[in-house]
């Protein structure tokens, strides 16, 4: 999407950093609507996915709903940006020789092979990613999903949402808005109303997800929104671990990610959501990058069952996201860990929401942020205590870790008990990468910017500790590059 | 050539001159000790010679194997061989000791055309070194320094020591606070590191571990100068007569 002047002003494509190695763009003709938001927009995308009549009602009572509210985007937050143009931003883009979408995993595009190939996400079940189901989406559809044989033997479903709206119906009609309903914020109600793909699981009764499902997501054309929509439902007793990974071109344009994700758990059920997000975080001067607007919510509706949610938080302009878990059976668990880095001219605005209704709810939020450059970091959490949790108990922890001293760090916890046999407790911390550090660092050979990744690795240790070990080692690399340039 | 040759040395921190004048020459295979009172400027003198930035050298200049030892940025002095124990070790939170021991051993052998260790080699290498200087082979899955004694932060000091063999070791006070063994370990450590390629200079307030480490020189540094040397038996005769002895010797 192209957002306003202020931003693009003196960009020009020599200027854009060339730090971001994800930064390619994928040469492929696309087939997409023409700029701007309708209801005929709505029904074409609707149209596009051969969608029944429900969904599109769904969809029509999102759009008129979203149409509606008045005061526009939220404004408590943190971060600070051009007004959005919603009518300047194309709405539906997919890569044009994917008529229906590809039949099988030889069908993909070779062109959209080598680039996630590319991405270090190969789109076959030999390779490096041997072991984890991948459903790619690049730009508004699901290019291939990997491993569908082998996780319909266990019964599981893995596979695009526009997928699951055409085979499985009844699921989706069962589940979708549940968690976050279309009228739940603007955003919400955006991405309830456009939303082109993403992915959707069930893991049935009794199963134990064998394999990692991952999707991942490549925003490709210019002036595009992606408006995701993933839902996972973990039947009672099942456990899956899902990845989520998001790359963008460098673009001189911002670019708006507002996705929904909604997790579902019945009893007994887990499901671990890890993330790390990667979208282009603009240039050093703070031009172009991902507006990462993002609504992820957990039910954990089911006795003694738990949501779990480890993010990654390095790219994107602004990152505006808090994944949240609603405590609602009894003896449910709700985790969030989280690492959020913010460099150059970066915004975040992240943190989550606990919200605790069964007896007997635990929750536990350790929330890392590190602020380099120019970077704004806010922390904000609601840990909420429903009259019904007796016995309900939340851990805190929310650390910040200062990079230079041109950058910010907030933190804003908010607390409400409404059960007096709640217990609380709340750790913070802000922190520098000291001087003392870096030297005795240094006087072992160290570089200052090995150094510097050396103890902020160290500092999101607990965090990294939580993903799959292959995400954790990306993570921390991540880490590295996302610093690259501001220190030494 | 001599491996360090020091000469006219002055270094301030802020607008407070700490060392006014030093003069002192190191060759390979020698084992020097500076001995001097709290606050006469050992610790600067060592921490100059390292790098560290909060320092600022105000005149005279540093020959370390022929090339302008002032020049380089720390990282490249530990590259090019010194090594600083610290007199506080530092500690890094989150960072596992073997993590930050691998990354230091990686970052010189690169320096000097190496390839990186796998890290089934570095283990080997580590787990030797550990039981060489008697350090809790637990202590290395754990973090820098964070929850360690005084003793097991001196002798993670020397283990590091024995891992990187450095050719110029810096020992700031590793003697200060240890008890009876685990001065007899350090002592071990340096003794071992000792070759005829390499040079230590062992900087310490007491006399006492020097009845483990036999060192070749003794200097003593008051105010900023360096006001006496000599051989082994000056400690010994600073440990009789005390600091008053050379401070009137010298007014
Ligand atoms: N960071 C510092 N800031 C201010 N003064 C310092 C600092 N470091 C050392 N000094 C001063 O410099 C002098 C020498 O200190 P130091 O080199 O630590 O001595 P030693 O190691 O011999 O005890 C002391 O007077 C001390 O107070
Ligand atoms: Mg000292």
């Amino acid at each position: 999407m192209v957002t306003p002047k202020v931003i693009s002003r003196t960009t020009t494509s020599e200027a854009l950093d060339q730090g971001y190695k994800w930064g390619f763009s994928i040469d492929i003709d696309s087939d997409s609507a023409p700029k701007g938001l309708n209801e005929d927009i709505v029904r074409f995308i609707s149209a596009k996915k051969g969608e029944p009549e429900w969904m599109l009602e769904w969809r029509l009572k999102a759009f008129r709903f979203w149409l509606r509210q008045k005061q526009g985007e939220p404004a408590w937050a943190n971060i600070h940006h051009p007004v959005i143009d919603f009518q300047d931003i194309i709405y539906y883009s997919a890569p044009s020789s994917k008529k229906d979408g590809p039949k099988s995993l030889e069908d993909v595009d070779p062109e959209v092979r080598a680039a996630f190939d590319k991405l270090g996400i190969p789109l076959n079940e030999q390779a490096k990613l041997a072991g984890v189901a991948v459903d790619a989406v690049l730009d508004s559809v699901s290019v291939a999903t990997t491993y569908q044989g082998m996780l319909e033997k266990a019964g599981i479903i893995f596979c695009s949402m526009s997928e699951a709206v055409r085979k499985h119906p009844d699921l989706v009609r069962k589940y979708l808005g549940t968690v976050v309903p279309y009228t739940d914020n603007f955003y919400a109600s955006l991405n309830s109303a456009v939303f082109s793909d993403g992915s959707f699981a069930y893991i049935p009764k009794g199963t134990r997800c064998p394999i990692e499902l991952m999707t991942y997501f490549r925003i490709n054309t210019a002036n595009s929104g992606q408006f995701e929509r993933t839902l996972i439902v973990a039947d009672e007793g099942s456990y899956v671990s899902y990845l989520e990974g998001c790359t963008a071109p460098i673009r001189k344009e911002s670019q708006l990610h507002a996705a929904v994700v909604e997790l579902v758990t019945l009893d007994n059920a887990e499901i671990k959501y890890s993330t790390l997000q990667n979208w282009y975080p603009g240039d050093k001067e703070g031009n172009g990058g991902v507006y990462n607007f993002v609504t992820k919510r957990g039910k954990a509706q089911g006795r003694n069952s738990k949501i779990s949610w480890t993010q990654v938080e390095t790219g994107s302009a602004i990152t505006w996201k808090y994944p949240s878990v609603i405590l609602q059976g009894d003896n449910s668990v709700g985790e969030f860990y989280s690492v959020a880095l913010v460099n150059n001219y970066q915004q975040a605005d992240t943190g989550t929401k606990m919200i605790h209704i069964g007896k007997n709810t635990r929750s536990t939020i350790v929330a890392k942020g590190i602020s380099a450059g120019h970077g704004n970091n806010t922390y904000r959490g609601l840990v909420k205590i429903m009259p019904s949790a007796d016995g309900a108990r939340n851990f805190s922890q929310c650390d910040s870790l200062l990079v230079g001293d041109q950058c910010g760090a907030h933190t804003t916890p908010y607390i409400e008990v409404r059960n007096p046999t709640a217990q609380m407790e709340h750790e913070a911390s802000t922190s520098k990468v000291s001087d003392d550090q870096l030297f005795y660092c240094q006087s072992r050979g160290m570089s200052v910017e090995d150094a510097h990744s050396m103890i902020i690795n160290g500092f999101c240790r607990s965090i990294f500790q939580e993903l799959p070990f292959e995400f954790a080692m990306e993570a921390s690399q991540l880490l590295k590059v996302s610093l690259e340039g501001t220190v030494g | 050539m001599p491996l360090l040759v020091i000469r006219d040395l002055h270094a301030s921190i802020g607008d407070q001159e700490i060392l006014k004048g030093v003069d002192l020459t190191v060759n390979a295979g020698e084992v020097h000790a500076i001995m001097g009172p709290n606050g006469s400027g050992k610790s600067t003198l060592a921490n100059v010679l390292a790098g560290r930035p909060e320092y600022t050298v105000t005149k005279g200049s540093v020959q370390y194997q022929g090339h302008d030892l002032l020049a380089m940025p720390p990282e490249q002095r530990a590259r090019e061989g010194i090594f600083l124990a610290f007199q506080y070790p530092v500690e890094l939170p989150g960072v596992r000791a073997w993590q930050f021991l691998k990354a230091a051993m990686d970052a010189q052998r690169q320096h000097r055309g190496l390839e990186e260790m796998s890290a089934r080699d570095f283990n080997r290498l580590l787990q030797e070194k550990v039981q060489q200087v008697e350090i809790d082979p637990e202590l290395v899955k754990r973090n820098v320094n964070e929850g360690f004694s005084g003793g097991e932060k001196k002798r993670n000091e020397i283990l590091q020591l024995a891992l990187l063999e450095p050719k110029l070791a810096l020992l700031d006070e590793t003697d200060s606070g240890l008890d009876i063994d685990a001065l007899r370990i350090v002592a071990e450590g340096v003794n071992r590191s000792r070759r005829p390629d390499n040079a230590i200079v062992v900087v310490t307030h007491y006399q006492r571990i020097l009845n483990y480490i036999t060192p070749d020189f003794v200097h003593v540094l008051m105010d900023g100068r360096i006001v006496r040397s000599g051989g082994a038996e000056l400690a010994l005769e600073l440990e009789s007569r005390g600091y008053d002895w050379v401070k009137e010797a010298v007014s």
